[in-house]
This record gives C-alpha cells, structure tokens and sequence, in this order.
C-alpha cells in the first residue's frame, strides 16, 4: 500500500527516460511557441540526475528529492531549471526523513512541490504552463483519496487529469513565459512545460502501478 | 544545418576556452560553473556588475567584461539562462565589499534564475541589488503576459552602469543611475529570416524569402506580426514610429541612437538603416547626440536588425563617454 524507496528511484530513471525519448518532441513544441530549447534542457538535466542518482540511493525519500531539485537547478537553466527544481525540493521538504510513501504522503508532497512551482513561477491556472497539467493530476489525487480508492488507480486517475490538462492549454492563449510574447498566436499549441509535467504523472502510473 | 562547430554540446566550453586564449589581459573565464569575470577582479571598494544570459548573443554579454563596463558575466547553454550556482559563484568571485549590482533582461527564465542567486547571495552576505530591463515597445505591458522583453537596452545600461561604478559610485547610485537607462530606452526588432539552435539543429521558425517578422525578440522566438518584406525606408519609419511614439520621444531632445545586427547583417544594411533613422529623427527634430552602430545583441546567424533609442542627460553622456576597455567594445582607455 506504499511507495517504496527503491520505487521511487525506479520513477526518477523511468522519468529520465521518457524526456530523453521525447527531448525532440519538446522541443518541437517549444520552438512552435517558444525558444526551442525545453527538450534539450531537461534531457541534460535528467541525464545529470541520473549520473547523482547512484550516491544517494541509501538516503531518505527526502534527501533523493532534494539532491534531483538542486541538480536540475544547477544543470537545466531557463525557466524549466528553477521550477522543476523547485518542485522537487519543496517534495523533498515535504518527505524529509521517509522511507516510503502512502497516498496521503505522496499527495502531500506533491502539494509542496506544487505550491513551489505557483510561488516560484506566478502563474495562474489557464495560462498555458505547466501549472494547468500538474493542477488537474492534484485535483484527482485527492479525489481518488477521499474514495479510498488504492495508490496504483489513484496514480493513474492522476495522469489521465494530467494529460487532459496537457491538451487543454491548445487553445490557450500563454500568459506567463516566452510564449505570451506571441498573444492570439500561442493558440493551437500545446505547452511544452504541461507536456514534460505529463511525463512525470505518466511515468509514476506506471512504475508505481502495482503498488497497492 | 552548417555551422563552424565540433559539437553542439561542447560548444559553449570551446567558445570560452577561445575568449580566455584570446583576451588574457581583459578576462579570466572560471569552467564549471561558467563564467567569465575581468582579469583583475574583485576590485576593491568598487560596486561590482554581474549580467549574464543565454549564449548566442555574442559578444553580449562576455564580450563586455572589463574595466568601465562588466565585472562579470554568466553564459548559459544556448539561448538558455545561467543557473542559480553560475550567478552565485560569479557574485562571490567579483565582490569588491562594496555589493553587486545584477543586470537580468526580463526573460522568465532569467528572472527566476537571478532571483534564486541573488536569495542565496544575501544568504552569505552580501549585498545585491538588481536591475531588470525591459525595453522592447514590440511586447504589450500587461498582466496577460510576462512583460517586455530586455534587448538592446541592456547593452547601454551595461555600458553606462559600469561607468559609474568604475567612478565610485555607490550601489544606490549605480542601480539609479541603471534605472534611468532602462527607463530612458526603447527598442524594436526585426528578422529577415530565422536562426537555427545548434542542438535544435533546424531554423527556429519558417519564413519566406519574401517574408519579415516584425517584433522579433533575441531568442529567436517570432514577433508579433509578420508581414511582406518592404524597403529600408519603411521598415525603418515603422520601427521607429513604434519606439518614439512610446516614451515618447520629443522634438529638442538628444538621443544616443543604436542600430543593432542580428547577427547575419552586414554593417552596409546597418548603416542604411542608420541613415533613415538620422533622416526619420531629424524630421521630428530630435538629435542623434551619440550612436552605437553593429552587432552586439545578436541572435546567433539571424539577419535582422534591432534599433534602441537612449534619451541622454549630460549625466549619461559623460558616462557613455567615459574609458571603457573589454573584448566586445573598447574607448579611451
């Protein structure tokens, strides 16, 4: 019924994976609204994760999580680099000292890291960020919580809110980052930063998808 | 894409590695975090200025480090913001005890970037002030979107802040005088056609040959408003109205006036650009009092061009003028 430790590390690798299968696909969708760089960005941040990864893997949840934020903030740059790396180390404050996760713990982390990213970054949901991914996948955790529903559906509930919340920044109009720079001419896009968030909800579904 | 690299991933290390062997006398490039800072920094007793940004800009912001103008800079990957340890480490290395001046173009990304460097900064005492710049008429300054954009500006800024810190002005001064500048300077730019990001590896945007992009920012990212190519003339009149109309820019006033390349326009385009901005300002009976003509703020092969209007004082005059001696731009001294 938990998240275990060794779990969790399966997540982050699994994570990595999937921005570095995706690193062209993001930044095709950044160079459409943005900068053309969110792919690459986060592929050597993740790849940098990865290498760090091994050193930390007898600590607490927390320190895990701390180690990734501080890594992506030093390795990633942009606007991803700060709020990725706030969203974990604020997950990190919120699982100091763990070994494993409940429902309740994993949702309270990522409230944290949530909250980091709104504090961090000033964006408000509908403007086209990463905020309206992680937001809906929240949302659905706590709901599925308070069902009493397992972890491994409560997961998946999440990022299937994630992704719905990934295709409806398309007709958004950007109002925080590079994109709002274009106004009207963001619309029909999706948000690279909602897409990368989608791939973390996506990924802890599946490696956390027996955890029952 | 063709490019004169080895690889896009050690591009930004070669190209520091290059600086260092080129300019010993100016600069000292630290790897790892990168950054490049005068060769005789901290200078004691004098407010230090830290700018940094993404690479592709050259020679902003590397190229300014030196005596009268940068005391650092932090070149992140490609289009892309310095990190938080990059700044922190740039700040501590160049501080002379008299606090830190640092100069962010308003990018969300270097916005956030700055701002965790700077918390982390004042965690280890010292004291940092900064500057956000934000010049570019081509964005709407609203809630709805992040602000305008720091281009051209910022070079000035950087120029006549270095000067005064270079005459011992104090943090308060050097970050008014700063302010001023930022407050002063308006710009816009132009693309001809799209750049391509090394390890995007095609152009950023399509554009077609009889195609401009008016609005354009330095990342590459479109403008605002593309439309059919035009003359010289017009292009410039459009631009120019749009900068004067904002301040807005009055008749009997003075002006340091900077055509800015893009990086793939040579100076004869720039300087016919020059000329219809000294006829278009004449006629509103405003006076090019000082002029910075060529590429400074780039956007790595891009063609294009960028204009910034400074209204000057005798103040800003007098700083623009003072010795300046780094890579990218070099008087009196």
């Amino acid at each position: 019924m938990t998240i275990s430790r060794d779990a969790v590390l399966d997540w982050l690798e699994a994570f990595a994976a999937a921005i570095n299968e995706n690193a062209a696909y993001l930044t095709q969708l950044d160079s459409d609204i943005g900068d053309g760089d969110h792919g690459a960005n986060m592929n050597r941040g993740m790849q940098a994760v990865l290498t760090i990864l091994p050193g930390v893997a007898d600590k607490d949840i927390g320190s895990i999580f701390k180690t990734v934020g501080m890594k992506l903030v030093s390795t990633v740059g942009g606007a991803s680099g700060p709020l990725y790396g706030t969203f974990f180390m604020q997950m990190g404050n919120a699982t100091a000292d763990k070994m494993e996760l409940t429902l309740d713990d994993w949702i309270a982390a990522m409230q944290a890291g949530y909250d980091g990213v709104v504090m961090r970054g000033k964006a408000q949901i509908g403007d086209k960020t990463m905020v309206d991914a992680l937001s809906p996948a929240l949302t659905a955790l706590k709901t599925q919580r308070d069902a009493g529903a397992f972890i491994s559906d409560a997961l998946r509930a999440a990022a299937d809110a994630t992704k719905q919340g990934m295709e409806a920044t398309i007709p958004l109009i950007a109002r925080k980052g590079r994109a709002s720079y274009l106004g009207e001419r963001s619309v029909g896009h999706q948000d690279p930063g909602a897409t990368s968030s989608w791939y973390l909800m996506r990924t802890a579904a599946e490696t956390w998808g027996k955890a029952r | 894409m063709k490019k004169l690299i080895n690889s896009s991933e050690t591009l930004v290390t070669e190209e520091l590695q290059g600086i260092a062997a080129a300019h010993p006398d100016l600069v000292k490039v630290h790897f790892d975090p990168n950054f490049i800072v005068r060769a005789d920094a901290p200078v004691n007793g004098k407010v230090a200025l830290v700018s940094g940004g993404g690479s592709g800009h050259e020679p902003m912001h590397g190229g300014f480090v030196g005596k009268g103008m940068l005391d650092a800079a932090c070149p992140g990957a490609v289009f892309t913001s310095p990190t938080p340890d990059q700044v922190l480490e740039a700040t501590k290395t160049v501080n002379g005890g008299a606090g830190v001046l640092h100069i962010i173009k308003n990018y969300t990304g270097d916005v956030m970037n700055f701002e965790m460097a700077a918390d982390l900064a004042r965690g280890q005492g010292i004291q940092v002030a900064a500057v956000v710049t934000n010049d570019d008429v081509a964005v709407k300054d609203s809630l709805y979107t992040a602000g305008r954009r720091g281009v051209g500006v910022t070079v000035l800024l950087e120029k006549i802040a270095g000067a005064a810190a270079e005459r011992g002005d104090s943090l308060s001064q050097v970050t008014a005088i700063a302010n001023k500048v930022n407050e002063n300077g308006r710009s816009m730019g132009m693309a001809l056609t799209s750049c391509t990001v090394p390890h995007a590896g095609r152009p950023t945007f399509e554009i077609g040959d009889d195609e401009m992009e008016i609005g354009i920012g330095i990342h590459g990212e479109p403008g605002r408003e593309r439309m059919k190519m035009k003359s010289a003339h017009e292009i410039v009149e459009m631009m120019a109205t749009a900068i004067v109309d904002d301040l807005p820019y009055s008749s009997g006033e003075e002006v340091l006036a900077f055509v800015n390349g893009m990086g793939g326009t040579p100076l004869i385009e720039l300087y016919v650009v020059y000329n219809e901005l000294n006829t278009f300002l004449t006629a509103r009976g405003i006076t090019i009092a000082r002029n910075l003509i060529g590429s400074y703020i780039t956007s790595l092969e891009m063609a294009g061009c960028s204009i910034t209007l400074l209204k000057l004082d005798d103040e800003l005059k007098q700083l623009w003028d003072a010795p300046v001696k780094t890579p990218g731009l070099r008087w009196g001294a």
